[in-house]
């Protein structure tokens, strides 16, 4: 142990005087730093409160019927968020819906095939840099590979760039789960002489259901609030429209445009839309969270 | 694997008496074999699909900023001018405000993570300490346009009137040190960015060390307490020596987090291109520039490849960041 903390130099047990002394020392640095850690934790909590409580003081009080069954409007003239909560949800689906089975199919390579073969590392240690690359990037990318061959902004760019932000996050919890399970299973699944793609399909992904579940939603919720990879992509639109073929609006980006508006009534809006998402995409977690807690 | 699979259906195949029976487990045994080739395939295909959509990411942003790489050498990595009517490009001023604002919020940040993570793991009892790290993970679920548009109506108005008026009186009149807290508190700026960008990282930097701090062996923990000491000299002495390194790896992932953050940044970093001395002063960020400037730029012109330039730049450095993490924090989480 370190001479700074435990002086065996000094002799404490010879004077009893400066072994109190040390003693209270040590004492004291241990509580003032414990302090420190509570109201590091506190402050934690606090600024998670504090979100909360902006959300619902502004938000609640902008939220009404009118904006789920209203389309956006120009502002003083009541308009609603039905078009931007319509469109997150479609994109977001389609999203996770596209990049689902991909992100499964990587996970379970990674757990049941390669395991630690060079590729196998390769791909691991590339899913893991997408899953904290600049979200703002995959927007960019889209942008290049999709938007412009395609002459335009589109639902569809969109819905690609929320894939590809889906596919890390269930690679990572399908790998994970699928290795929590113990090889026995797999070998009384071959013992009877099953193929090897049956034993994954019908034993090993039933068995990892919730935390494959658990990612998905996970997944979901992290997609859901994202605006950075839609600026280019889908760009948003203010008007009525389902076409994945033409630019669509979503909720993050309605809030983004609103909430930097002179207007009152925006600003309440963005609020509303804000305190909306946030709830669902926590709600999400919340969900994710008990469904694996329940498993373990 | 394979080979079991089919060596057993070989077996199966020999010495069954019944002519159906044993059709119907030839008809098994051989989907099983192709089943487990497209199975494999699709797998490796998928496991390859991701390796490739890196390298696309890499390639297309390399390829849409080749035309501003031309144009202005390695002036546009220095270059601090960004004057759009004259088509003049530098991404020096974004680069200095991306790195300045993720360092500053690593600062603030990692003391802060590192209380919340010893609380979690030797201070909370025992019932506290699930529901407490799932508020702190909750933080890190809550999306970037919340937080840009919490900082922007509340932190920076508390910046503005409480904060940074404080500052300036008390520091600000300091004689060198002062100069960073110079100028008029407008509430946005680069020490709001790197306070919002704090936030958003604390959550991730307190789970890593969370978890990490939860594999040392509690043997080592017991043997410090059997000697005497006192809980902050276990954390001290031998859970920090133990999991220094991924720590360590635990705040890169947060730097790269803070590097490419976007939405939170553009709401409350100012948006102005230039290099202030003062922390009050605004400024802008690689991601912030792309996010703010892209509806302007039309399609083939000099300024969207500037952008997509930037984006490179800042996929490299990320890249680079997330990378040193991942090496860092592998050895002790995997193992």
């Amino acid at each position: 142990m370190s001479a700074t903390t435990l002086h065996p130099a000094s002799g404490p047990a010879k004077d009893l005087r400066v072994a109190a002394a040390l003693g209270r020392r040590r004492r004291a640095t241990t509580t003032v730093i414990k302090v420190a850690c509570y109201a590091a934790t506190a402050i934690g909590l606090l600024l998670l409160l504090s979100i909360l409580g902006t959300l619902v003081w502004n938000g609640g009080s902008a939220i009404s019927l009118r904006v789920f069954t209203d389309v956006t409007k120009p502002p003083g003239s009541d308009g609603g968020l039905l078009n931007p909560i319509i469109g997150s949800l479609i994109q977001t689906s389609i999203g996770t819906l596209i990049g689902t089975p991909i992100g499964l199919l990587v996970g379970t390579y990674l757990a049941e095939y390669a395991k630690s073969s060079p590729l196998a590392n390769a791909v691991r240690f590339v899913s893991d840099i997408l899953l904290s690359a600049p979200s703002i990037l995959i927007g960019l990318f889209v942008y290049q590979s999709l938007v412009v061959p395609m002459g335009g902004f589109s639902g569809w760019a969109g819905c690609a760039a929320l894939a590809i932000i889906v596919i890390p996050v269930v690679v990572r919890t399908t790998e994970d789960m699928l290795r929590l399970l113990p090889d026995t299973l797999r070998e009384a699944v071959i013992a009877l002489g099953a193929p090897k793609w049956k034993m994954i399909t019908l034993v090993c992904w039933r068995a990892a259901a919730s935390g494959i579940v658990t990612g998905v939603l996970l997944a979901v919720a992290r997609v859901a609030g994202e605006t950075a990879p839609l600026l280019f992509t889908s760009l948003g639109n203010l008007n009525w429209s389902l076409s994945l073929g033409a630019p669509m609006s979503s909720l993050p980006i309605t809030i983004y445009s609103y909430a930097g508006s002179p207007y009152p009534d925006w600003i309440a809006l963005a609020w509303a839309g804000a305190l909306i998402i946030t709830l669902g995409v926590l709600g999400l977690n919340i969900v994710a969270r008990s469904l694996l807690r329940g498993r373990k | 694997m394979q080979q079991a699979v089919s060596l057993s259906a070989d077996a199966s195949r020999g010495p069954e008496p019944g002519g159906s029976a044993s059709g119907a487990i030839r008809r098994g045994s051989s989907s099983g074999v192709l089943g487990d080739a497209i199975f494999a395939g699709a797998c490796r295909a998928a496991g390859v699909f991701v390796l490739l959509l890196l390298g696309a990411i890499i390639l297309q942003l390399f390829l849409g900023g080749l035309d501003a790489f031309r144009a202005f050498g390695l002036g546009f990595v220095t270059g601090t001018d960004w004057d759009p009517v004259q088509e003049v490009f530098g991404a020096g001023v974004s680069i200095y405000g991306t790195v300045v604002t993720a360092v500053l919020a690593l600062v603030i940040a990692v003391p802060v993570a590192f209380g919340i993570a010893f609380y979690l793991t030797e201070l909370a009892p025992e019932w506290l300490r699930r529901p407490v790290g799932t508020a702190i993970e909750l933080l890190a679920a809550v999306p970037s346009i919340i937080y840009g548009m919490w900082g922007f109506f509340l932190i920076v108005p508390f910046m503005s009137m409480h904060l940074q008026p404080l500052i300036i009186d008390t520091i600000g009149t300091l004689p060198v040190i002062g100069e960073l807290f110079a100028g008029p508190p407008f509430g946005t700026g680069i020490l709001t960015a790197a306070l919002i960008l704090a936030i958003m990282v604390l959550p991730f930097i307190a789970a890593t060390m969370r978890d990490v701090f939860l594999t040392v062996p509690p043997v080592f923990k017991e043997s410090a307490y059997g000697l005497g000491c006192t809980q902050w000299e276990v954390v001290r002495n031998v859970v920090l020596p133990y999991t220094r390194v991924s720590v360590v790896g635990g705040i890169m992932l947060g730097l790269g987090r803070a590097l490419g953050e976007t939405m939170a940044v553009t709401f409350v970093i100012g948006n102005a291109n230039r290099i202030s001395t003062s922390l009050f002063g605004p400024g802008n960020t690689i991601a912030s520039v792309v996010a703010l400037e892209f509806g302007e730029a039309t399609m083939g012109s000099l300024k969207l490849s500037a952008l997509l330039g930037l984006g490179f730049i800042l996929f490299v450095i990320s890249f680079i960041v997330l990378s040193i993490s991942r090496l860092l924090l592998r050895q002790r989480l995997k193992g």
